[in-house]
């Protein structure tokens, strides 16, 4: 019994889905639009990720020792530093390298390499680079490296300076505003989203409303409620999956513009690229969106035909 | 079968729609009730399939007091009783077949009877021939018979008829009317409303008139006289 209401159930609303081409085709049309504001924000979200973590691997504190200082001491504050939560990696540049690094990049400018090899001794002292897992961690990074006078083992300081004071609120600002922007972002998310499934349930409504009379026919006949609903819902899946099916389709070429045009312009994020790695993912949720509306928005609109 | 117990309607905007209605319906009867528009012709058969509740009263079904079916037994209760209106209310996007088939897959008939009886009842309206066409390709009487194709499939203890000839010209009346005495013959009570004097004249079966919600007369052999 189950077994063949749901089998009727099923063939009758893909008639349905057909016989009303014309309402079916604007519901479809509507539901892509949703789809695509859903799936644009899966690229927003994840071209502001990418974005977020090539700023935040930028800022960094670095901290410069003194010529005298000896590379055991050193080493031995790179153990401690790494130990410490907040520290994601530290990176070791000696005074040799360092001078090689200057060299490299002064490499077309003679008059400072000419007065570098006037100088007797390597000018520049080693240098400790320090990464933090989050950006507003810099400051009780910077605070631990005050309060550890950190001295040698011949009970002289061996830390020149530290540049966070200097970029201190250049960082400050920079969590600042990557903590907002991501708030805002996941706010306006959530409104737009909120907008296109409203706009999908209405139009959904409109398209059942235009059934009513069909309605209140099946049940004077006598059909019970859910067999009257059974089809609505099924074509509101099916308006789900075909919107679905074509939103992907649209998302190719766009997605492929996108990154094509997107390449020169910024570097780390192709929206082709990550169309086609995540496209599983993408699939699950623009698909499992769209049959969920359309069912969801079908059954709470034949609801209320079927008050009495 | 059908008992009306002192049944009032007062709507929510305080028209008064019946006023102390009290009369049954014997099995395989043939009452037709007559009556001006707004006599509560109407809402006699809404209360009888249970769209409306009496203000007071009750209305009962075979020793079944209709206004205390739960929601979800409305449904099974409608199967037991065939309806046909003025304005036929076919489903426009399913063809006489499957119009037909509707009201059997709804009461849960299996597929091998619905492929059965759709025919034979087609048959016995004489629509064999539009079994595939759609309900605007029809005409006013052919999509009447539809309508009564489908209301009997089921083979329900009752058949309503709301003004079922009042879209029709005078051959298709006596057609339809003819039809419903044919289901009256076979053991099927009809009840019937109508505005048609030729209609109930022909008839010569049982007439309840109505006027301004009352009963005004009950005739067993009764002619059209409002």
């Amino acid at each position: 019994m189950i077994w063949v209401d749901t089998k009727r159930i099923i063939k009758s609303g893909f008639f349905n889905f057909s016989r009303n081409a014309f309402v079916s085709l604007s519901s479809v049309l509507v539901m892509i639009i949703t789809l695509s504001v859903i799936c644009s924000l899966i690229f927003i979200s994840a071209f502001l990720n990418t974005s977020l973590d090539t700023i935040k691997s930028k800022v960094d504190v670095n901290v410069y020792f003194t010529r005298a200082a000896q590379e055991s001491d050193i080493q031995q504050m790179q153990k401690t530093l790494e130990a410490l939560p907040e520290v994601l990696s530290t990176t070791y540049v000696s005074r040799e390298q360092a001078l090689q690094d200057f060299k490299d990049r002064h490499e077309n400018d003679q008059f400072t390499l000419q007065a570098l090899n006037e100088l007797d001794d390597n000018p520049l002292g080693a240098v400790l680079n320090i990464k933090a897992k989050d950006p507003s961690q810099y400051e009780s990074i910077a605070q631990f490296l005050d309060s550890k006078a950190i001295v040698g083992s011949d009970g002289v300081s061996i830390v020149d300076k530290v540049n966070f004071n200097q970029n201190r609120v250049a960082i400050e600002q920079l969590s600042r505003i990557i903590s907002s922007a991501s708030k805002l972002g996941s706010i306006l998310t959530l409104l737009l989203v909120f907008i296109s499934v409203m706009i999908t349930l209405n139009t959904i409504r409109l398209a059942i409303y235009v059934s009513r009379e069909e309605i209140s026919v099946m049940r004077l006949v006598g059909a019970s409620n859910y067999y009257v609903r059974g089809p609505f819902v099924v074509v509101g899946t099916i308006y789900g999956a075909v919107s679905g099916v074509l939103t992907l389709l649209l998302f190719y070429p766009i997605t492929y513009y996108l990154g094509e045009s997107s390449r020169s312009l910024y570097i780390g994020f192709n929206a082709f690229a990550y169309y086609t790695q995540n496209f599983g993912q993408i699939f699950l949720i623009i698909m499992a969106s769209g049959m969920l509306i359309g069912a969801i928005s079908s059954y709470l609109a034949v609801r209320k035909y079927l008050k009495t | 079968m059908i008992y009306f117990d002192k049944v009032s309607k007062v709507y929510a905007d305080q028209s008064i729609a019946l006023q102390d209605v009290t009369f049954s319906v014997e099995p395989q009867e043939f009452v037709s009730i007559v009556g001006h528009s707004g006599a509560g012709k109407t809402t006699l058969l809404k209360l009888l399939l249970a769209e409306e509740s009496p203000s007071d009263g009750r209305v009962f079904f075979e020793s079944v007091d209709i206004q205390s079916l739960k929601n979800r037994e409305v449904p099974k209760y409608r199967r037991k009783i065939g309806v046909v209106f003025q304005d036929f209310r076919l489903l426009p996007n399913k063809n006489v077949y499957e119009n037909i088939a509707f009201s059997m897959e709804a009461a849960g008939r299996s597929d091998e009877e619905i492929e059965s009886d759709v025919p034979h009842v087609l048959d016995l309206v004489d629509l064999s021939k539009k079994i595939w066409n759609f309900p605007h390709e029809l005409s006013g009487g052919e999509k009447q018979r539809v309508a009564i194709a489908r209301a009997i499939v089921n083979q329900p203890d009752i058949i309503i008829a709301d003004e079922p000839t009042g879209n029709l010209d005078p051959v298709n009346t006596f057609d339809i009317v003819q039809i419903l005495k044919k289901i009256n013959d076979l053991g099927t009570t009809v009840i019937l409303t109508t505005h048609n004097k030729g209609v109930i004249d022909s008839l010569g079966r049982r007439v309840i008139s109505m006027e301004n919600g009352r009963i005004v007369r009950d005739d067993k052999e009764g002619r059209y006289t409002i």
